[in-house]
């Protein structure tokens, strides 16, 4: 059996980078995230990688730009402002086909805002961010395991489609700390990244770019990238469900307030109401089908989130006229996390309206 | 017969897409020299940035990576980084590289990169239609400084060689001109010395190249290459600034 540790969340993230084989990070410090960078500059270097505390996220998010496109394993990370100023780069890495991984601790704004635990970002990172209607898959951890796990598989899947891939937590996931075990990198067949600039070496040349001006070529690398994503809603969607298959009431979150609805959801239980939690752990593709279906069987949805409501548009177009859908939001503020009795109060609420 | 002049073969055999009377078409030509002279051809990876230089690897048969306007030295940086083995240059205009791109250059000068920087100073925005540049001159009409460069407003031109000169990780740092032959021949051997400078391993080299913009100049070739030693280098001095020994 693998080894337990006891470390946070954005340690563990950063532990599941290098288990993933990454060896270069290019970063910036923004509060939450910080231990990432402080980790990866300690840990790469003796396993001959680069760490690069670059100028600004601007220049980092480039050089993860740069090294992916020689095929290497690379990350950034940054919290909310800082992806604000990658967004650029996140356009051309997903215009020009680019892997790479980008964790954002995310904090609450606008601006400058708080460093409190906020789910505020969920328009800017699941419907594209950048400029030109791209989509980039999302990941939303809710356990000090899964900034492990996740971190891993985003690596995979960067590779898997040619897209850089979002991991995307907050303050409560990357700073609390909790067990890990920290399983050794899952084996799975990638394709070859016969793409990567590498110096031609008497070979083809190849170019790595998002500039498209030939006749119909931008159109057509447009529904090439569109396939992808519908690939991507098919196979990569990953969600998770609790006491879903009687439920008369769905609660639905992410990250962070998925575990404190969790518990709200257990004693809801207990005082004998009907009611689930449905989990979206992929943002994009956003789990559509799954939630279609259990939310159809119970009738009625509420969404619970960090701020005054975001995912609640996409859970609406998943269930349609299917299931009726309400919605509980905490913006972020300091102690604004609502405790579980408050859920649970939010809860029994909803549940008397589908017993009528 | 002796063959006395020919394409370098790093240069592809097509026609370019740059105006008449451009000196894009020239330094490609003389960057294309640098590397072949070093037989680098074969290992490097080139960073076309945002301007009209942009098509660069439509020209040059290598490697290329394009990237976000004036954030070439960043992703020179990632891939210098991760193929330390591989050489690297970025070739941007003065719009690219000394306005949005001021930070990018700076710091990659600073941490001393192991690449090579071209810089193509025409003191106006090329691909975009003539605008105001960081290097546009004092007194000059651009399409956004219809009244001329104001210094009190607009700022001075910024001398982005003789600024790299002073940072720490800069081995090299040169400003050249293509505006006559003599010139061109002074301007191949600072490119070659400038290249030779990573292709030993040396460190972080810029060139800075006087370049014509007819277009947007409003000249013909001949008036626009005349301005060039008429205005341009009484401002922007040849020579190199820095040259740090092995
Ligand atoms: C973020 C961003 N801002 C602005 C532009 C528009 N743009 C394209 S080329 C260019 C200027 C290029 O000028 P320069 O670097 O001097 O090169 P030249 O065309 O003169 O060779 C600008 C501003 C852009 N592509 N991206
Ligand atoms: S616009 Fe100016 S810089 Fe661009 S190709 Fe024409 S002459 Fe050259």
């Amino acid at each position: 059996m693998s080894k337990r540790l006891f470390v946070k969340g954005n340690e563990a993230a950063a532990m599941g980078a290098v288990e993933a084989g990454c060896r270069y990070y290019f970063g910036y410090p923004i509060t939450p995230q910080s231990d990432i960078p402080e980790y990866l500059s300690r840990e790469l270097p003796p396993l001959n990688g680069e760490f690069i505390q670059a100028e600004s996220e601007i220049g980092a998010i480039n050089m993860l730009l740069g090294a992916s496109a020689t095929g290497a394993r690379a990350m950034t990370s940054s919290s909310s402002p800082g992806i604000s100023l990658k967004q650029e780069g996140i356009s051309y890495m997903a215009g020009a086909e680019l892997p790479g991984v980008i964790i954002n601790i995310s904090r609450s704004g606008p601006g400058l805002g708080g460093i409190d635990a906020s789910q505020s970002d969920y328009f800017q990172c699941v419907k594209g961010g950048g400029h030109g209607g791209y989509h980039i898959p999302v990941l939303a951890p809710n356990s000090v395991q899964e900034m492990y796990d996740l971190t891993m598989h985003a690596f995979d899947l960067a590779d898997l489609y040619r897209t850089p891939v979002m991991l995307l937590g907050d303050s409560v996931i990357g700073q609390m700390k909790e067990a890990l075990i920290p399983n050794p990198r899952p084996v799975r067949e990638l394709p070859a990244k016969g793409w990567a600039v590498r110096g031609k070496s008497g070979a083809e040349q190849r170019v790595v770019k998002s500039l498209f001006l030939g006749d119909g070529e931008l159109e057509a690398h447009n529904w090439h990238l569109h396939a992808k994503y519908q690939v991507m809603k098919e196979k990569e969607c990953i969600s998770e469900e609790y006491e879903t298959a009687d439920a008369r009431l769905i609660v639905a979150g992410f990250g962070s307030v998925s575990r404190i609805a969790h518990t709200a959801v257990t004693m809801a239980r207990a005082e004998g109401m009907k009611v689930g939690l449905f989990r979206p752990v992929t943002l994009f593709p956003f789990p559509e089908q799954a939630l279609a279906q259990a939310a159809a069987r119970a009738g009625k949805v509420l969404v619970v989130e960090l701020n005054t409501g975001q995912m609640v548009e996409d859970v609406r177009l998943s269930v349609g006229a299917a299931a009726q859908v309400s919605f509980y939001g905490r913006p972020p503020g300091a102690g604004s996390l609502p405790s579980p009795e408050e859920l649970l109060e939010v809860i029994r609420k909803n549940y008397q309206e589908t017993a009528r | 017969m002796q063959q006395v002049f020919k394409r370098p073969q790093s240069l592809k055999d097509v026609q370019t897409h740059f105006c008449p009377g451009c000196h894009h078409g020239t330094i490609h030509r003389l960057v294309a020299d640098a590397m072949d002279l070093y037989g680098v051809q074969d290992r490097t990876i080139g960073v076309a940035s945002v301007g009209c230089s942009v098509f660069l690897y439509g020209y040059f048969d290598i490697d290329v990576v394009e990237a976000p306007h004036g954030r070439a030295p960043a992703v020179a940086t990632g891939v210098k980084r991760a193929r330390p083995d591989s050489f690297v240059f970025t070739y941007q205009g003065d719009g690219d590289l000394a306005a949005i791109g001021t930070a990018e250059i700076i710091h990659a000068a600073n941490r001393g990169e192991d690449i090579t920087v071209v810089f193509v100073n025409n003191t106006t925005y090329g691909m975009t239609g003539g605008q105001m540049a960081p290097t546009t001159l004092v007194g000059q009409k651009t399409s956004t400084s219809p009244y001329g460069r104001d210094k009190s407003k607009d700022g001075s031109p910024i001398k982005m060689a003789e600024l790299m000169a002073q940072l720490g990780g800069v081995a090299y740092s040169a400003r050249v001109a293509v505006d006559s032959p003599k010139h061109v021949l002074e301007a191949k051997k600072v490119m070659r010395e400038a290249f030779g400078y990573q292709a030993q391993g040396k460190g972080f080299s810029f060139v800075e190249v006087l370049s014509a913009c007819p277009t947007n100049w409003g000249m013909n070739p001949l008036k626009a290459n005349a301005r060039i030693g008429e205005e341009m280098i009484p401002y922007f001095p040849l020579g190199v600034f820095k040259k740090e020994e092995a």
